[in-house]
């Protein structure tokens, strides 16, 4: 529209020819910081598999338990993988769907849960 | 803790909130959800605390290390459910052109983490003898 494609025609930080570019640049933040959510449930997800692993329980509630730390992370992954490309494809992108961010604190207060009973056996 | 209970429906009825006041600046919108996420790594990072000092203190009494573990694993718990009631509490307010609402949560937070951390300091320089197993 303003030209953004052809070379010369705005000059950079022009804000009167680039209206689309974000100065805040407010959804690459937002990304970023659903990224580095993903990388600590990640961390999380670890040292609960190693408590569980280190419990010596009965092999069927260790590979339930491990189901369900896996399922949760998974869980994580899904929702910010989901909000990351509404926050890349649109420039005006929307709040955060209510959800979303009940899943994610869903997915957190089940690995706790689950997360007592090693804890305990250790 | 009705106002909690009446919260905790607005988490998932949010239709319910879109009908009311105007839909705010994106840009606010996307702080309040940064917002939202750094309170969650904070939970996050409480859970991995408390896994990580249930493994990596295996000669501190079972009283103790168990004791710690589930209090680090119910403070990160909690943490995650303050974190999705204030930032519902933050949309809505923002949709009303109200002031954001205060709390006293991280205050809260810090001053136990302090004691902890305190706590800790002691145990290390006076000896683990009367806590070991």
């Amino acid at each position: 529209m303003s030209g953004a494609g052809s070379p010369g025609a705005a000059s950079p930080g022009d804000g009167a020819t680039q209206p689309e570019r974000d100065p805040g640049l407010q959804s690459e933040r937002t990304r970023l910081a659903w990224r580095r959510t993903t990388l600590s449930s990640t961390v999380v997800a670890v040292l609960a598999g190693k408590a569980l692993l280190g419990s010596g329980g009965a092999v069927g509630i260790v590979v339930a338990a491990g189901v369900v730390f896996a399922a949760c992370w998974v869980g994580f992954w899904v929702i910010a993988h989901r909000r990351i490309r509404v926050l890349e494809g649109t420039r005006v992108p929307g709040a955060l769907e209510h959800r979303y961010a009940v899943t994610v604190v869903v997915c957190l207060v089940v690995t706790v849960a689950c997360g007592v009973w090693p804890v305990l056996r250790g | 803790m009705i106002e909690y209970v009446r919260n905790v429906r607005l988490w998932f009825a949010p239709a319910a909130m879109r009908e009311e006041g105007d839909t705010p600046d994106y840009r606010f919108s996307l702080a309040n959800e940064r917002t939202f996420l750094a309170w969650l790594r904070t939970a996050l990072a409480l859970v991995g605390g408390g896994f990580a000092l249930d493994q990596f203190l295996p000669d501190l009494r079972w009283g103790w290390r168990v004791g710690l573990a589930l209090a680090l694993l119910s403070a990160g718990a909690l943490c995650a459910l303050r974190a999705i009631n204030h930032w519902v509490r933050c949309e809505r307010a923002m949709r009303r052109g109200e002031d954001l609402p205060v709390s006293r949560f991280p205050a809260v937070l810090s001053v136990v983490v302090s004691v902890v951390a305190v706590a800790m300091i002691v145990v290390v320089l006076v000896g683990l003898e009367g806590w070991q197993r």
